[in-house]
């Protein structure tokens, strides 16, 4: 099936990270209708069900909005997509830090080693 | 509204010795698609023939919407089997007559769509077949009734993995909200992720009914891997 879901996480909380993704990536894009939930459960092979509870997840984060008519739409909010793509960010260096600390690094150790990856230092 | 299915102190006793199921008290919810799994032998058939109507309960009851089986609650529920029964030398187009003739829910055009999207021929004769492809047409006539009740024993055993996505998907996108899908089953892994809720069963009893995010939340492990935890021999 399309979505690449890992076995032992909540499928709840790997929908709700893939759609963030793809509203963060632009392959939703701001403004613009998302597919329902039932053609979006079809596609990540997931229980309908759900699939409803990350989109209400989302919409209660302000990220998606209800539609009155039908369906949803993506925030026109650029601030708020901003924000969602730096706390992905941050998550992703904490996690990053975390793994870097259990192995002995110390924090500059860690910032140096980055700077060199990164060809600076 | 009353549950959709409710089990009360069901007992099944298959002559006169062999205890299939043992005082099995269970409760289904309408709008789930719910799993049904545990090891050979635990009475996973035996449970889903008592709902469908076709075996009689030594003791207890099985009410579904609040009624006895008969042809009132045949009518609500959609069954595939474990084995095939239709005639080998029946044609599919006449299989979907036959299924329209019998049940007033059969959406003729949802089948042949389905039929269409897997390529297979409405003018071949059943038993020219291969046995998955006889497995799909079997599911696809059941999934096109509007049923409330769709029992699916093992659907997906003998199909190839990529038409195991697409009756996977063809389950998610025919079944309504209120009703429930109950899938017997041996591959866990494959199924699990359209899983609302799991049941295990074992000699004939719930050990456990929970939703599938929870086990994995709580166990932070697949539902297969906790069921080979739970049942390891």
């Amino acid at each position: 099936m399309a979505w690449n879901l890992d076995s032992d996480r909540p499928i709840y909380t790997q929908i709700l990270e893939e759609i963030q993704l793809r509203v963060i990536t632009g392959q939703y894009k701001a403004g613009t209708k998302i597919p329902s939930v039932r053609e979006l459960a079809a596609e990540a092979g997931v229980n309908p069900n759900t699939m409803q509870k990350a989109l209400v997840e989302l919409e209660r984060n302000g990220l998606v909005m209800a539609q009155r008519t039908s369906g949803r739409i993506v925030t026109e909010d650029m601030k708020m997509i901003e924000e969602t793509r730096n706390k992905i960010a941050r998550d992703q260096i904490n996690d990053f830090i975390d793994k870097m600390l259990k192995l002995g690094f110390q924090k500059e150790e860690i910032i140096t080693l980055i700077k060199q990856a990164g060809g600076e230092a | 509204m009353n549950e959709l299915v409710q089990i009360n102190n069901l007992t099944k006793i298959y002559e006169k010795e062999k205890l299939a199921l043992d005082h099995m008290n269970l409760t289904i919810p309408r709008g789930r698609i719910i799993g049904l799994l545990g090891p050979n032998g635990s009475g996973k058939t035996t449970l889903i023939k008592l709902i469908s109507g076709l075996l009689v309960a030594t003791e207890g009851e099985v009410l579904v919407n609040g009624s006895r089986p008969g042809p009132e609650t045949k009518a609500a529920v959609s069954y595939l089997p474990e084995r095939t029964y239709f005639q080998g030398g029946m044609q599919v187009k006449e299989l979907i007559a036959y299924f329209t003739d019998f049940y007033k829910d059969f959406r003729p055009e949802r089948a042949k769509q389905m039929l269409a999207n897997l390529n297979i021929d409405e003018n071949a004769r059943l038993k020219t077949l291969s046995k998955g492809t006889k497995e799909k047409v079997q599911l696809i006539m059941v999934m096109s009734r509007d049923a409330q009740l769709y029992i699916l024993d093992e659907p997906i055993a003998g199909v190839d993995p990529a038409a195991r996505d697409y009756i996977l998907k063809t389950i998610i996108s025919n079944y309504n909200e209120n009703a429930t899908v109950l899938i017997s089953t041996h591959l866990i892994s494959d199924i699990e992720k359209i899983l609302d809720e799991v049941v295990f069963i074992r000699n004939g009893r719930v050990i456990l009914q929970d939703t599938v995010e929870n086990i994995r939340e709580r166990r932070g492990k697949s539902v297969d891997s906790y069921f080979r935890e739970v049942f390891a021999c």
